[in-house]
């Protein structure tokens, strides 16, 4: 039973990814790109834990903190870009 | 005492960051999380601003179990929202005037407001008198901002800003 | 009793993941897309970290806790970036279809030099 959760869980989570990469690409606005890649990378960790289950292997949360780590100062890095990017005139 | 050992609560949660992090309770990486716990506040001392007063725990007890609570019907609501379409909500941006002075206060105010109930706090004037907050479903402004200051900004104060 | 847990926790993690993802597809305008994923993500990301932590603790290896760091990271970091996000939407007047208050653009771009902005 477990087994089938985690395959069910498995399609709703790449279906996600799919989404997310859909409002990636078609945009329209640049915050709506970024938060597109936010919402990647919470996803991206939610497949890892997944993973990291199906598998039985603790080694994925080194990855997921790392991404949970790396993608927070991504968004906040792109945000700040746009604050003071008519900044510089 | 304040020399040597400057943020009395800094220290143990550090320690219990490492201790989850190395995801052990050997004695090893309990003592060098405690170690690191005394040497990295000693060493960021410039960075953290002066430690704020906890006035009545049980406030901030009871405030933590509402907002825990509101999580949880926040992501009812908006996952029920998002699932009937985008026809049904109504968006609206509220100004919320703040009674709350402190840096910490209003930063726990705005981010309270983001992890709850269709709301997300946008913006901050300059003179950090007034919080704008973007609702998703937003059926009367007012009831909305009284609700945001009777919930959460009166909750903080007591807790924090008591005098 | 165990295994039902766990199932029930994958199960809300997984469909709130992807109600969070499907309101940043549906949703009309900027601000609007903001609320799924920042609120409907933290608790689908928590409950299958939950999860998780519950499926390794049972196991001979031992307790596992650190799984309550990214759920806490999550947590702190989610309300911080979408704060950022919507003030970058309104610094950039991101078109949208509720009105932004006119205080915000009067001021945006008068009070640079507040310690507020981030210039």
């Amino acid at each position: 039973m477990l087994n089938i959760a985690v395959l069910i869980a498995f399609a709703l989570v790449t279906a996600a990814i799919g989404l997310t990469f859909w409002r990636l690409l078609t945009g329209p606005d640049r915050p709506d790109r970024i938060l597109a890649l936010d919402t990647l990378y919470v996803n991206a960790i939610a497949l890892l834990v997944l993973l990291g289950m199906h598998l039985d292997s603790a080694l994925y949360f080194e990855a997921a903190i790392l991404i949970a780590m790396m993608g927070f100062i991504g968004t906040v890095a792109l945000c700040k870009y746009l604050l003071r990017g008519d900044i510089i005139e | 005492m304040r020399r040597w050992l400057p943020h009395p609560i800094l220290t143990p949660t550090l320690a219990l960051i490492w201790v989850l992090l190395a995801n052990s309770l050997a004695p090893g990486s309990i003592l060098l999380g405690l170690l690191l716990g005394w040497l990295i506040p000693i060493f960021t001392l410039r960075f953290w601003p002066d430690p704020a007063p906890v006035r009545r725990p049980l406030t901030l007890l009871r405030f933590l179990l509402v907002v825990g609570y509101d999580i949880l019907v926040a992501n009812l609501a908006v996952a029920w929202l998002i699932l009937r379409g985008a026809n049904h909500i109504r968006p609206a941006f509220v100004e919320v005037p703040l009674d709350l002075r402190s840096e910490l206060g209003i930063s726990l105010l705005a981010n309270t407001i983001s992890l709850t109930p269709g709301t997300v706090s946008s913006w901050l004037s300059p003179d950090r008198r007034i919080l704008v907050v973007q609702g998703l479903d937003v059926a009367d402004p007012e009831a909305l901002i009284e609700t945001i200051k009777r919930r959460y900004e009166t909750p903080i104060r007591e807790v924090f800003e008591s005098c | 009793m165990l295994e039902i847990t766990l199932t029930v926790l994958i199960l809300i993690g997984a469909i709130f993941t992807f109600i969070g993802s499907l309101g940043l597809a549906r949703m009309p305008d900027f601000y609007t897309r903001l609320h799924g994923p920042t609120k409907a993500t933290t608790i689908g990301v928590g409950s299958l970290l939950i999860a998780s932590m519950i499926h390794f603790s049972t196991q001979e290896a031992g307790l596992s806790f650190h799984e309550v760091l990214v759920t806490l990271f999550l947590f702190i970091t989610a309300p911080v970036s979408a704060h950022l996000l919507s003030k970058a939407a309104l610094h950039l007047r991101t078109r949208s279809l509720s009105e932004p208050p006119p205080l915000v653009d009067a001021t945006d771009h008068a009070g640079r030099n507040s310690p507020d902005s981030l210039s």
